[in-house]
């Protein structure tokens, strides 16, 4: 950081009786351009790494003198085969993808409620409320894991999908109501208040007037949801044992490595396909993501 | 008007005694915040006390624990694996927080300005956050692995080294190579959140500091910086509580190896309570990460506090 001002100081001092031109293409392109591209290249080779990894060869892979470790020279499918058919990922996939999408609509419908008690209905201390939700969303998972694994072996659910249903929605929850209530924030009151007058009830304002206004922030919302329980590892790792129960995360971890022997290309084609799915719902979204993550940290 | 109000009470007279209580504003939020105040309490604020409790207590796995005071932290106390997992974590913590900020920085200046594929340039730097930090963990076990690292390949090309680094065989290799992974995955956040705060900062102060011929270093920390701090303290916050109590990306990589080397306290309060089965010792080691974590959140809210108070926004 410091380096880069630094060197953008001289070059404008020179310049600052005249007219503006430190716009110029050599400049732009070494202060800007340069340093930008770095970035990017750094952020994504490790992507980069993982596609070639599962598409190589084994005798490719372990071999950087014959082969340039950056290229594939021939393809092949040999280690995601492998994965879907002589494994349990497609099961994995499936936990985690059912595990996901019932957490997040479960927090969905949670939150929806209290957000909008929070912050339409207003009732005596509804601010306190709000920022008690808020300040679950800083109770870290890694605190809470040992006395939930010691709930849910009480409650019989370990080892059970419906145990990382209920815990996910702990982080969940606080996350989405704060990203709702921002979102119900920004709905002109009035509008409530015409239907009010025009002899809506409460309910029917809510399901009529503001949900569907609000449907962006929920797609956002969900969007979150479903990005942070795909992601989940700690409750999953702790709660589940029997292999095909795993979600992807855990199960490529824990379940893909045979003693000493890493299968490298089957362990990083678990780990791209166990990526996909974020990444296309996320591509799909990538607008109301970046401006709800903005949003919600501006709030 | 006051004769339509003797005419129309306002109120609907098919109206059921339910759907009556159901439009009572109180009634209403009471029943709204059921499912939540349920929720949170049952599986946030209940554990929350039952791992301060089990703290207290030599539970292990599948056998109640009885109160025996304060022996497990006099037995953490003395235990050095604990000290250096508390080491550990706060290296961890300072140098990987200072690199993403520094870094994250400097990229959300570089975003700030007008380029070419913005939104596409804008994927590409979110992407590391979206994929679950476990898959790219594993990535990076890839790249840091002892023979065929690609970066000790790469770095042997340009003759720098002559032997493979062992990146995660040696304590400080493998507590910088996993912090090189944290601020990786890092980065994009404290990025697009810095990025947000950069565009509300209206360009008239630029051109006012610029009139007034403050070089760009000068508009940098006289401009930028002040009017970025309440998103900054925010996003600090944050950053700061995740890293500290970070499990997955040392649980991928190093399993907290070579030799309890890289140990952080959430690794090993999981190493302890699950594996090893002593549930009451691993809370003992996370109610120890209570303090810093209020610490962090009480500065938060100030920081929000204070964010309110320069904008004149009343307290909603």
């Amino acid at each position: 950081m410091t380096e880069a001002a630094a060197e953008k100081a001289p070059v404008i001092t020179t310049e600052r009786t005249g007219v503006i031109n430190w716009d110029s293409l050599p400049r732009r392109m070494m202060v800007i351009y340069v340093p930008l591209i770095l970035f990017l290249l750094i952020l994504l080779f490790p992507f980069y790494w993982m596609v070639i990894t599962a598409f190589k060869p084994n005798a490719e892979l372990y071999n950087f003198t014959d082969y340039s470790p950056f290229w594939v020279s021939s393809p092949t499918l040999e280690h995601i085969n492998r994965l879907l058919f002589q494994t349990d990922y497609p099961r994995w996939l499936w936990t985690t993808m059912m595990v996901a999408v019932a957490s997040t609509f479960l927090s969905l419908f949670v939150s929806v409620l209290a957000a909008y008690a929070v912050q339409r209905l207003r009732f005596k201390g509804s601010q306190w409320v709000g920022l008690a939700i808020y300040l679950a969303y800083l109770v870290p998972p890694s605190i809470l894991f040992i006395p939930l694994a010691t709930m849910i072996f009480k409650m019989g659910l370990y080892d059970s999908p419906l145990a990382l249903i209920l815990t996910y929605p702990t982080f969940l929850v606080p996350f989405c109501t704060w990203l709702l209530i921002g979102y119900f924030k920004s709905i002109p009151y009035e509008l409530e208040e015409c239907a009010l007058i025009d002899g809506a009830t409460r309910l029917q304002i809510m399901w009529k007037v503001t949900l569907p206004l609000a449907v962006p922030g929920l797609i956002s919302a969900g969007i979150f949801a479903f990005t942070l329980s795909w992601n989940e590892f700690i409750y999953a790792l702790a709660f589940i044992q029997s292999s095909e129960k795993k979600t992807v995360p855990v199960a490529v971890l824990t379940q893909l490595v045979e003693g000493d022997v890493y299968h490298w290309g089957s362990l990083m084609a678990g780990a791209l396909l166990g990526s996909i799915p974020v990444a296309l719902i996320y591509s799909f979204f990538v607008d109301y993501y970046v401006s709800s993550l903005t949003g919600a940290v501006k709030e | 008007m006051a004769s339509a109000a003797t005419v129309w009470d306002g109120r609907r007279p098919e109206q059921s005694w339910l759907s009556r209580k159901l439009d009572d504003r109180r009634v209403l939020a009471a029943l709204f915040m059921l499912p939540v105040a349920a929720l949170l309490l049952t599986f946030l604020s209940y554990p929350l006390g039952l791992g301060v409790w089990l703290g207290f207590t030599d539970t292990r796995i599948g056998r109640d624990g009885i109160w025996i005071g304060l022996e497990n932290y006099t037995y953490l106390f003395e235990d050095p694996v604990f000290w250096l997992s508390v080491f550990n974590t706060i290296v961890y913590t300072v140098l990987a927080t200072i690199l993403k900020f520094g870094l994250g920085l400097w990229l959300a200046l570089l975003l700030n300005h007008h380029l070419p594929f913005k939104s596409l340039i804008r994927a590409i730097v979110l992407l590391p956050w979206i994929v679950p930090t476990v898959l790219s963990a594993i990535a990076f076990w890839w790249i840091y692995d002892p023979q065929f690292s690609i970066i000790s390949y790469v770095l042997r090309g340009i003759g720098i080294i002559d032997t493979n680094i062992d990146f995660l065989g040696e304590p400080w290799n493998a507590r910088l190579s996993l912090i090189a992974a944290n601020v990786w995955r890092g980065i994009p956040f404290v990025a697009i959140s810095l990025l947000a705060g950069l565009q509300t900062i209206s360009p008239s102060l630029y051109e006012a500091a610029m009139i007034d011929g403050a070089t760009a270093w000068e508009r940098f920390v006289h401009v930028t910086v002040p009017m970025l701090m309440p998103i900054l303290a925010v996003v600090l916050t944050f950053s700061v509580l995740f890293t500290f109590t970070d499990f997955q990306l040392v649980y991928a990589i190093t399993r907290g190896g070579p030799n309890n080397a890289t140990h952080l306290m959430a690794t090993l309060a999981f190493q302890r309570a699950i594996p090893g089965g002593y549930l009451g010792e691993g809370a003992a080691i996370a109610v120890a990460m209570i303090p810093f974590l209020v610490a962090s959140t009480i500065f938060s809210y100030v920081a929000l506090a204070r964010r309110k108070w320069q904008q004149g926004g009343s307290d909603d």
